[in-house]
């Protein structure tokens, strides 16, 4: 078991140093330093700032230190929004998409498993088909065409719900749904291949003949089994909500990190690019590795191999 | 009855058997015993229970339609995608502008702007084509990347196995958490400009420009990443394959690794590749028109159908047929790949043969 955990700790640290690698060597690798805008600063400033961020040093020790500030949690300073910390904007901006992203998880899971059992224990019925109609919809259509979608219909047609920000509840209604369709279809799917297998099995077919109550059965053999592959699929899906934020903060003009990360690409704004990409990549990492030992919690057989 | 010559004698203390049943059978009679059905080889058993399939026989026809429609349509549109017509700005569908109108009464002809025009005068029609033809493209070679570099490097892993198939699979393991929509996006920005300055260089490059460096880049990025799913997937395959008693049987009998490859592993399971490569298409069109909504994608003033529904967000409340247009063949193209992909494998994957 400890050796089971310590190699997957490992893992996960050799992941987050291969991204910050990465990153690095692929943002030095563009043409063109962070000072360089519209007007030109004058050499003596330029050598200055680049002085002032360690930028004038060997590309190697410049590596060095950016991989020991990051070990002491320093991303250093953004350049589009001036002198501000990195860490200060995640922290100020982080809790906004972080509520958004866990609202649409629990959204997901809260009706996505009960909608896939449905159409598991309905199976080949109307239900079941009609199901399994609107989940392949929902796989197949793009987050930014459901938002924008349901922004017209429920936000400018109807005006049910308010369309931009997040003042009250009644705004997060649109950004969490349309940020949860796709896990929530996927989810359902997922659910309905898992436990109709489960339901299959001999050890169901054993309960049923000594008598056990279907719903005894359900709850205590079929589901509980049927869920390890949902809980497979929780690190792809925060994955998944993550980059959708990127997409619904633009539509529904959320000020979360996901618009500031896309704000800062399409202002080349290199170390904030960096930055961020290497809190979203170590947040990855470490909710797989979660979703890693809870596997092994829930299914025990995981170890043996 | 009289009894022929030819025949045995009945002795009486036999018993009693008909001696007739004992004669050799003649050919008519053997016809008959046979029970044998047409032999009916993989592909065509696969490729009969997918025409019987009307989802997929259907989403087969609307990918037909898709790709006349990109490929095909744009050569007798009268319009080209970048070309800018000046005075017809913002027209709606089937609207034309004064001077349009103008060049009617006078006795010409003027091809309607179907889906109208956008704030720069271009013709919208031909722009959801162009957007759709970039969109198949880009599912279509990224799949195909896909296909050859995971499917090589799966099959050597599985394959030759040992270490090497642990080190393999290692390096599979790291690329595959490495979350790829991040990597994708680092890596589309970090290339835009050097893929820029190689195509500016090189002659034979420029040639394919044409697609634009950003494509380029999409599909470098996506070749870099995406195939490490492919590849766990046929190593997984192999080495199921590898330890059937009909391999074990080929080498007994001193067939080489080619011939064990090309005669055994291969045809076994070339039906679940497929099926992965047809899947991998939509899954390219979806983060390719994510990455062009968010502006990363391919450049002006080639039109994807993500760049597309994203410009059109601006001016949802006065024109939103311009989202609803390249938002509803993006559902459409993925959706119709996504059906033809099941039913592919319902067809093809033996593990589901009833």
């Amino acid at each position: 078991m400890f050796s089971y955990f310590a190699k997957r700790i490992a893992y996960a640290l050799a992941t987050i140093w291969i991204i910050i690698t990465v990153t690095f060597f692929l943002m030095n690798l563009v043409p063109g330093g962070p000072f360089l805008s519209e007007k030109a600063p004058s050499p003596e400033i330029l050598k200055a700032m680049e002085a002032k961020y360690g930028l004038d040093k060997p590309l190697a020790v410049q590596y060095k230190n950016y991989l020991a500030n990051i070990a002491k949690g320093d991303l250093g300073y953004a350049i589009k929004a001036k002198g501000q910390r990195i860490t200060d904007i995640i922290a100020d901006k982080f809790p906004v998409s972080a509520k958004l992203g866990g609202l649409a998880i629990l959204t997901a899971v809260v009706i996505g498993i009960p909608l896939g059992s449905l159409a598991a224990l309905k199976r080949g019925r109307l239900l079941d088909k009609t199901i399994m109609v609107l989940t392949t919809a929902g796989v197949s259509i793009p987050a930014f065409v459901i938002a924008t979608a349901l922004m017209i219909y429920l936000g400018v047609y109807v005006k049910i719900f308010p369309t931009y920000g997040l003042k009250t509840p009644l705004h997060y209604v649109l950004p969490v749904f349309s940020l949860a369709i796709y896990p929530m279809a996927y989810i359902a799917r997922l659910m309905r291949s898992s436990l109709l297998d489960v339901l299959g099995q001999d050890y169901i077919r054993t309960a049923r003949a000594k008598g056990v109550s279907g719903i005894f059965v359900l709850f205590k053999h079929a589901l509980r089994n049927a869920l390890v592959p949902v809980i497979t699929y929780l690190g792809p899906l925060t994955a998944g909500i993550l980059t959708g934020s990127f997409v619904i903060e633009k539509v529904f003009t959320i000020p979360g990190l996901g618009g500031e990360f896309i704000s800062s690409i399409t202002s080349r704004d290199y170390p904030m690019i960096m930055g961020l990409t290497v809190f979203y990549a170590s947040l990855l990492v470490i909710m797989n590795l979660v979703v890693d030992i809870l596997y092994c919690i829930v299914d025990p057989r995981i170890k043996l191999k | 009855m009289s009894v022929p010559e030819n025949r045995l004698k009945k002795n009486i203390f036999s018993l009693q058997l008909n001696a007739d049943d004992f004669l050799p059978a003649d050919e008519s009679e053997k016809q008959e015993l046979v029970v044998m059905r047409k032999s009916v080889t993989f592909w065509r058993d696969g490729l009969k229970r997918l025409v019987s399939n009307n989802i997929a026989m259907i989403s087969l026809v609307v990918i037909v339609f898709v790709i006349l429609f990109a490929f095909v349509a744009p050569a007798f549109y009268p319009y080209s995608y970048s070309q800018q017509i000046r005075g017809s700005e913002n027209l709606a569908p089937m609207e034309y502008s004064e001077r349009e109108l103008a060049t009617i009464e006078s006795g010409g002809r003027v091809f309607p702007h179907i889906l109208g025009t956008d704030n720069l005068g271009r013709d919208y029609m031909i722009r959801v084509m162009m957007g759709t033809r970039i969109s198949l493209i880009v599912g279509l070679v990224a799949s195909i990347i896909v296909l050859i570099i995971g499917s090589v490097y799966g099959a050597i892993s599985g394959y030759v196995g040992g270490k090497t198939d642990i080190i393999m699979m290692r390096i599979v393991d790291i690329i595959y958490s490495i979350p790829d929509i991040l990597i994708i996006i680092i890596l589309s920005v970090a290339l835009k400009e050097p893929l820029k300055a190689l195509f500016d260089r090189n002659d034979f490059l420029r040639s394919i420009s044409i697609l634009g460096p950003s494509l380029i880049g999409i599909f470098i990025t996506f070749s870099l990443l995406y195939w490490v799913g492919m590849a766990r997937f046929v190593r997984g395959q192999v080495l199921t394959i590898k330890e059937q008693e009909y391999v074990t049987a080929a080498k007994a009998l001193g067939a080489s690794s080619g011939r064990i490859i090309r005669k055994h592993i291969l045809p076994n399971c070339i039906g679940t590749i497929i099926v992965v490569t047809t899947l991998q298409i939509p899954s390219a069109i979806f983060t390719e028109s994510f990455l062009s909504f968010l502006g990363i994608g391919v450049s002006a003033p080639m039109p994807s159908l993500g760049s597309l529904a994203s410009d059109a967000i601006g001016g949802i409340q006065s024109y939103p047929f311009r989202l609803f247009a390249p938002a509803i063949v993006i559902c459409i193209v993925i959706l119709s790949f996504n059906l033809l992909g099941d039913g592919l494998r319902d067809a093809f994957d033996p593990k589901l043969k009833k």
